[in-house]
């Protein structure tokens, strides 16, 4: 168990490095994938099975595709074809695809080896943070609901293409 | 039982934060500045649950959700922001946007 804890810890500050000191943004992107779902694993390893959740699903899934899109948007880098080509050179994706190897090597040897209830953290539990969450803290609840409403109104008017500069529609 | 994945957690969570900080100011790239901002978000939200997971309580979760919903408000307004700068200027470099220097 802390075993796996340290190859977790190693893989996500490797591939941390590896996100900053990319040249392209696609390489980086995939590294930080690496990233999120190594911290998923110490976070299952810290007794926080939800939180390891969450972070898979909205991290890795929901906002590195969003990521995804806006550098397919913006189309960076030179010829597609070209990059394209590039993209299915092994020297790629063979970096990334290790490390996440490495990681469900772990997560599997986790699940099988050692049962939830013997885990040397107390399991924090879904249902525990669910009542902390509509609990003590629904206020923090409705701000965020309020932020991310925020937040899609904002993306909206900054992503709309602006039709004449003193139109202002 | 003294939980001793904890404080390497703590130590971890730093030094993803560094790592972040160090990309956020050594890179120009838009796109960039924005994965280590995700960066620093993720390794302040390690060491909320790693903190929670020491006194065992859901405060740490709880923190952490919040992170979640702050971050993906935030690079949607980012990444908007990005669409924007490309379309204005052609470039994601951030040193473009530079009308409002003194």
């Amino acid at each position: 168990m802390i075993y796996g804890f340290y190859v977790a810890a190693v893989i996500a500050l490797l591939s941390t490095v590896m996100v900053v000191t990319r040249r392209h943004p696609v390489h980086a992107l995939l590294y930080l994938v690496v990233s999120l779902l190594a911290v998923a694993v110490i976070f299952y390893i810290l007794g926080a099975p939800f939180t390891a959740a969450l972070e898979v699903i909205i991290y890795a899934g929901a906002i590195m595709v969003l990521f995804v899109f806006v550098i397919m948007l913006l189309n960076l880098g030179g010829d597609a074809v070209e990059r394209e080509g590039e993209w299915l050179k092994p020297r790629v994706w063979v970096g990334p695809s290790l490390l996440a190897a490495i990681l469900a090597a772990i997560l599997v040897q986790l699940v099988i080896r050692e049962p939830v209830a013997t885990a040397p953290m107390r399991v924090v539990a879904p249902k525990e943070v669910g009542v902390a969450l509509f609990g003590p803290y629904l206020i923090g609840v409705e701000v965020a609901a309020f932020l991310l409403l925020a937040g899609l109104v904002g993306a909206f008017h900054l992503g709309r293409r602006m039709v004449g500069r003193q139109g202002r529609t | 039982m003294v939980p001793d994945v904890v404080d390497p957690a703590l130590v971890l969570s730093v030094l993803m934060f560094a790592v972040g900080l160090i990309g956020l100011l050594a890179r120009r790239d838009i796109v960039f500045m924005l994965m280590s901002i995700e960066i620093m978000l993720n390794a302040g939200g390690l060491a909320f649950v790693a903190a929670g997971a020491r006194w065992q309580q859901p405060d740490g979760q709880v923190m952490f959700l919040f992170i979640l919903a702050m971050a993906a408000a935030e690079v949607a307004v980012g990444l908007a922001l990005v669409l924007r700068l490309h379309r204005l200027f052609g470039t994601v470099d951030a040193d473009a946007a530079d009308t409002m220097r003194g």
